[in-house]
């Protein structure tokens, strides 16, 4: 339970899809000049994530990582497709998103109405991919947790663009010099935000990220030593041979 | 420029200032701001997407004429994600310490607005070698911002340059530290890179006018 809390919390302040790792600029930019446009797309965004994050981890853990393919029998245990990801990612994406709206469509009208325009235009939100992305990268454990992050990270997306949007609103009604009017003021008043977002950074003091420098170099010294074993162990099978000549 | 007419040495150099991908179009900005904090990992996402816009491009436009409209997007993610799958491994082949710094942002390649903007708006309905020329030239375009920003976000907040120091040693203070200066921190951190944007927009519609948006 408290670790799902814990990933709540960071997803929506601290690993803030926006003011963190800069996914979804491109529509959050262009939808964001009024609130309501704004509000339709983000909750679009909310549910695509809470779709495709959870099954794209199934999709991870049961054919793409290093022998994930072993429930298939023991000969498997040494594929490793994840180099497939990127593309078997995207794929289930658009499919999804073309799903979803076939669905929404046909069972609740009045929701298509309102998300109906924007999810096409979800299928290459980098939001999306970089959500399933960085669940791959993070090594989220649990199905339950890739939902929650998910959901979490189509929150703080949505809180973000809610926010630029009320912003923006407000700002028509500002005196800003004139080449800065537009995108170039967004981008500060983005800027001035992800700023913001930074203080809570200090909110969880669990640790952040496992530190990958150390298990790469476990990875290595683990591998030097199989093949300083392999070259020992010829060079007795070697001198054992030797040994039977004689 | 005797191999290039008129026409096509535009597609190449318009999109690198008044028709910039970043600061005019508004494409492509999530990786451009995302790892420019440092200027080697900035010029090797723009090689990438050099690569993936040039040969997407060409791709594209001859397969337009046989691409049902109702699955275009569909097919133009599979082309972008075949070709960034290209990229990455040859990345982790040969650069790996720099793949691991890029990190996720490669694949991201995939849904970076640009390239799927391009193929809609140019590739589809042009021929191969002006939707070859017209990649390079946004790819470029794009390039550009990503090298500036990247250039001042490493040289004022780190003070090197492809890791280089350039402004003389922070701890013995030499160099530019002698009198006093001191890196500046802010610089490397993501918002950062929003604000060096923003100042570069303002820049390049001060200096011209018409590209000034209505309020």
């Amino acid at each position: 339970m408290l670790e799902h809390l814990e990933l709540f919390f960071k997803s929506i302040f601290i690993d803030n899809m926006v003011f963190a790792v800069f996914l979804g600029m491109c529509s959050y930019l262009a939808v964001s000049k009024k609130v309501s446009t704004a509000v339709g797309l983000g909750a679009a965004v909310i549910f695509v994530l809470a779709v495709t994050v959870p099954l794209n981890w199934l999709l991870d853990q049961y054919l793409l990582r290093d022998g994930a393919l072993v429930w298939l029998g023991p000969e498997y245990a040494d594929y490793n497709l994840s180099f497939l990801s990127f593309i078997l990612f995207i794929a289930t994406i658009a499919t999804m998103v073309q799903l979803v709206e076939i669905v929404v469509e046909k069972f609740s009208p009045s929701l298509y109405n309102s998300l109906g325009i924007f999810l096409p235009l979800i299928a290459v939100n980098c939001a999306i991919l970089g959500g399933s992305l960085f669940m791959q990268a993070r090594e989220i454990p649990s199905l339950g947790l890739a939902f929650n992050y998910g959901v979490s990270s189509g929150i703080g997306w949505f809180l973000a663009i809610l926010a630029i949007a009320a912003i923006r609103e407000k700002i028509r009604y500002s005196n800003v010099p004139a080449p800065l009017r537009g995108l170039g003021i967004t981008f500060i008043i983005t800027g001035l935000m992800g700023i913001g977002f930074q203080s809570f950074g200090g909110m969880l003091t669990g640790d952040n990220e496992p530190p990958e420098e150390v298990e790469t170099s476990t990875a290595k010294t683990i591998e030097e030593k199989e093949i300083k074993k392999e070259i020992e162990d010829e060079e007795k099978a070697v001198s054992y041979n030797e040994v039977i000549n004689e | 420029m005797g191999l290039l007419s008129k026409k096509d040495a535009n597609l190449i150099l318009d999109p690198l200032a008044d028709n910039n991908p970043i600061t005019i179009q508004v494409l492509g900005i999530c990786s451009a701001l995302a790892i420019t904090a440092e200027l080697k990992a900035s010029v090797v996402m723009a090689l990438s997407v050099l690569f993936v816009l040039g040969v997407g491009n060409v791709v594209i436009s001859l397969m337009r004429n046989i691409i049902p409209s109702k699955i275009r997007i569909i097919v133009q993610l599979i082309v972008v994600a075949t070709l960034v799958i290209v990229v990455d491994q040859v990345l982790k082949a040969f650069a790996y310490e720099l793949s691991k710094t890029l990190a996720v942002f490669v694949g991201l390649i995939i849904t970076n607005c640009i390239i799927m903007g391009r193929f809609e708006a140019f590739a589809l309905g042009n021929g191969p070698w002006k939707s070859f020329l017209d990649g390079i030239g946004n790819a470029l375009g794009y390039g550009v911002i990503l090298i500036i920003v990247g250039f001042f976000r490493e040289l004022l907040g780190s003070g090197t340059l492809f890791g280089i120091p350039v402004l003389g040693d922070p701890i013995a203070k030499t160099g530019l530290y002698a009198t006093g200066y001191e890196n500046n921190g802010f610089m490397i951190i993501p918002p950062a890179a929003l604000i060096v944007v923003g100042i570069i927009i303002w820049v390049q519609r001060s200096r011209n006018k018409a590209l000034i948006e209505e309020a």
